[in-house]
C-alpha cells in the first residue's frame, strides 16, 4: 500500500512539475490584447467564434473566371453523371435562405441572405445509393460531406448573396452553401458533386481539418 | 556559430517596448529591447506574436525600420479592420512585453556590398524596409547613387517625411488621393510613364527593391521589367491589401 | 484578400526547416518554373497557408497548424535548394 501510495505521489508530483515547466514555457499574456471577442446574440455564436459584420474573403488560390456559357454543374455517380448548364440550373426552382455562417478561422456572420437551388432538387434527379459526397470546384478545391448533410433542406447551390449575384471573390457564379457546418465545406466556385460510398478527405481535410466540421461541437481539426 | 545564430532566430523571445513614436495619424514606430537579438540586415522583418488572456494567439510580420547596429525598431500602420495592428499602433506602450521571432529574410535584403545604383519603390507602409536600407547606406558610408519613388495617399500619410528629405538620394513622391495646395509633383498611381521618368534606364544595371501592397508591387515590378530591368535585379515584397 | 509572397512565410519556413528559406530556389513540379521562394504566390489567413507557382498557379506547398503541430506538404515542388550561406 505504502509503495503504491508513494508511486501515486511521485506521479502527481511529476505531473505538477511537468505542468509548472510547461506554463513557464507558455507565452506571456500581451497586456491589453483582446483579439476579436465573441459578443453576439445568445445561442447564435458557436464556441471560439467572434461575430463580424464584414464578409472576409479567404482563398487558397486565384479567383476562377469561368464564363457562364462554359459553366456546368454535374453530379457523378458510379454509373454515370447528370449535368446542368447555367441556363438549365437557373431554370430550377430556387429559394431564399437566411443563415448564420461560421468560418473555422473564427469569424461568424449572422443572418446572411442567399438565393440558391436546394441540393435536394439536384440530387432528386440522380439515382444513387451513395452515403458521401466529394464536392469539387474550379481551381481544384474539394471538400467532403455526408449526403445526409446535403439533403433535407440543409444545403444549396447558391448564386445570389445579399440580393445581388454572388461576386467572384465570394465564390460566384455559384458556391455550395451548407451553413450548419464550418464554412470551408461551403465550396466556392463549385462545379459538382462526386457521389461515393466512402468518406474521402477533401483539400483541407487532408491537412488535418475535421472530416465533418460541426461548429457547435467545435470540430475544427481531425480528432476534435 | 552559424548554428547558434539559427537557434536565436528560431525561438520566440521576449522584448520590452522601449518607446513608441507616432509617425503619422495611423503609423507608429516602436523601439524594442531584445536582449538576444542577432544583428539583422536591412530589408529583413520580424514576426510578432500576441497572446490574449484566453490563450488565443495572433502572429503578424513587420519590417524592421532600423539599420543593422541601430536600436531595433519596427513601424506599424493601423489597418482599420486589423486584429493586431490596432493593438500595436494604439494600445502598446513603453515597458510592455512583446514576443518576437527573427530577424527573417535572405532575399529582400541590401547591404553596401550589394552595390547599386539603388532604386527603391515604396507603396504606403512599404517604405519601412526601404528606409532601413537608406539608413544602412548612410551608416556604411556607401556612395552608390540611390533613388526613391514613394507613393502615398496624401502628404500627411508620408512616413518618415522629414527624414527622407535629408538623405543624399533623389526622393520623388507621388500623392494619389489628395495633394497640398501648390503641389507640382506627381498626383497619381505609379505607371510606366512615371517609371520611365524616375527609374534609371536598364543600361545602368540598377538594383531595384519594390515594397508595398500586392497591386502596387505587381504594377511596378512589371513596369520595370518592361523597361528592360532583368527580373533578377527586381526584388519584391508584397504586403497584401489587408492583413493587420 | 490579395495574396502576398514568400517573404511573408519566412518565419514559418524558418521554424519548419530551421533555416532561412526565402532566398531558396524552388522548381514547380507542374510546369518546371524556377524561382526564389520569396516570389511564390502566398495565400494567408485561411484554414492554412497555400503557396502557388507564379507561372502556372499550381499548388507548391501547403501548411496547416493543428494543435501546435505544423503539417507541411511540399509535393508540389520538384526541387527546393537552399542557397549557400
Amino acid at each position: 500500500m505504502l509503495r503504491t501510495a508513494g508511486l501515486v505521489t511521485a506521479v502527481v508530483v511529476g505531473l505538477n512539475v511537468y505542468l509548472a515547466r510547461y506554463s513557464v514555457r507558455m507565452s506571456p499574456i500581451s497586456r491589453g490584447f483582446r483579439g476579436r471577442r465573441r459578443e453576439g446574440p445568445a445561442g447564435r455564436v458557436p464556441p471560439g467564434q467572434y461575430v463580424t459584420t464584414d464578409f472576409p474573403v479567404l482563398s487558397a488560390g486565384p479567383t476562377p473566371r469561368t464564363p457562364l456559357d462554359k459553366w456546368t454543374f454535374s453530379i457523378a455517380t458510379g454509373g454515370g453523371s447528370k449535368s446542368w448548364t447555367w441556363a438549365e440550373f437557373r431554370a430550377l426552382p430556387a429559394e431564399t435562405v437566411t443563415a448564420d455562417i461560421h468560418c473555422v478561422t473564427r469569424w461568424s456572420k449572422l443572418d446572411t441572405r442567399w438565393q440558391g437551388v436546394s441540393v435536394d432538387v439536384l440530387l432528386d434527379q440522380v439515382e444513387h445509393t451513395a452515403a458521401y459526397v466529394l464536392a469539387f470546384s474550379d481551381g481544384g478545391y474539394t471538400t467532403n460531406l455526408p449526403v445526409a448533410d446535403l439533403t433535407g433542406g440543409r444545403a444549396w447551390v447558391a448564386f445570389d448573396f445579399d440580393g445581388k449575384p454572388l461576386a467572384p471573390e465570394h465564390g460566384g457564379p455559384a458556391r455550395l452553401l451548407v451553413p450548419h457546418l464550418y464554412f470551408w465545406k461551403s465550396a466556392k466556385w463549385v462545379r459538382g458533386l462526386r457521389l461515393r460510398d466512402t468518406d474521402e478527405p477533401g483539400f483541407w481535410e487532408n491537412y488535418g481539418y475535421h472530416m465533418y466540421g460541426d461548429p457547435w461541437r467545435e470540430q475544427r481539426y481531425a480528432g476534435d | 556559430m552559424a548554428g547558434t545564430a539559427v537557434r536565436g532566430r528560431l525561438n520566440w523571445q521576449l522584448a520590452n517596448v522601449g518607446s513608441v513614436t507616432d509617425e503619422t495619424a495611423r503609423v507608429r514606430t516602436i523601439t524594442l529591447d531584445a536582449p538576444d537579438w542577432p544583428e539583422h540586415r536591412a530589408g529583413q522583418h520580424l514576426d510578432v506574436r500576441l497572446t490574449a488572456d484566453d490563450g488565443y494567439r495572433a502572429e503578424r510580420s513587420y519590417s524592421i525600420a532600423s539599420a543593422p547596429g541601430e536600436p531595433l525598431a519596427i513601424t506599424v500602420e493601423r489597418l482599420d479592420d486589423g486584429e493586431v495592428s490596432p493593438y500595436l499602433a494604439d494600445e502598446l506602450m513603453a515597458g510592455d512585453e512583446l514576443e518576437l521571432r527573427g530577424p527573417i529574410g535572405g532575399y529582400f535584403v541590401w547591404s553596401a556590398a550589394d552595390g547599386g545604383p539603388l532604386l527603391l519603390m515604396a507603396g504606403g507602409s512599404g517604405i519601412v524596409p526601404l528606409r532601413a536600407m537608406l539608413r544602412e547606406r548612410q551608416r556604411s558610408g556607401s556612395t552608390v547613387p540611390a533613388r526613391l519613388l514613394y507613393s502615398s495617399r496624401s502628404w500627411d500619410d508620408v512616413i518618415y517625411r522629414a527624414e527622407l528629405s535629408g538623405y543624399d538620394a533623389t526622393v520623388v513622391h507621388t500623392l494619389t488621393r489628395a495633394q497640398p495646395a501648390g503641389w507640382t509633383g506627381y498626383a497619381r498611381r505609379v505607371d510606366e510613364r512615371m517609371l520611365a521618368e524616375v527609374a534609371w534606364p536598364a543600361s545602368e544595371a540598377a538594383l531595384a527593391y519594390v515594397c508595398g501592397p500586392t497591386s502596387f508591387v505587381e504594377a511596378v515590378a512589371t513596369g520595370l521589367v518592361r523597361l528592360g530591368y532583368p527580373p533578377e535585379r527586381v526584388k519584391t515584397e508584397r504586403f497584401g491589401a489587408t492583413g493587420g | 484578400m490579395e495574396p502576398v509572397d514568400g517573404n511573408a512565410i519566412g518565419g514559418l519556413l524558418l521554424s519548419v526547416f530551421g533555416a532561412e528559406m526565402t532566398a531558396a530556389v524552388g522548381t514547380c513540379a507542374s510546369c518546371g518554373a524556377t524561382g526564389p521562394v520569396a516570389e511564390f504566390v502566398v495565400y494567408l489567413r485561411g484554414p492554412g497557408t497555400v503557396v502557388r507557382c507564379r507561372s502556372c498557379t499550381a499548388v507548391l506547398m501547403v501548411f496547416t497548424e493543428v494543435r501546435g503541430i505544423t503539417c507541411v506538404d511540399l509535393t508540389g515542388l520538384a526541387n527546393l535548394t537552399s542557397p549557400s550561406t
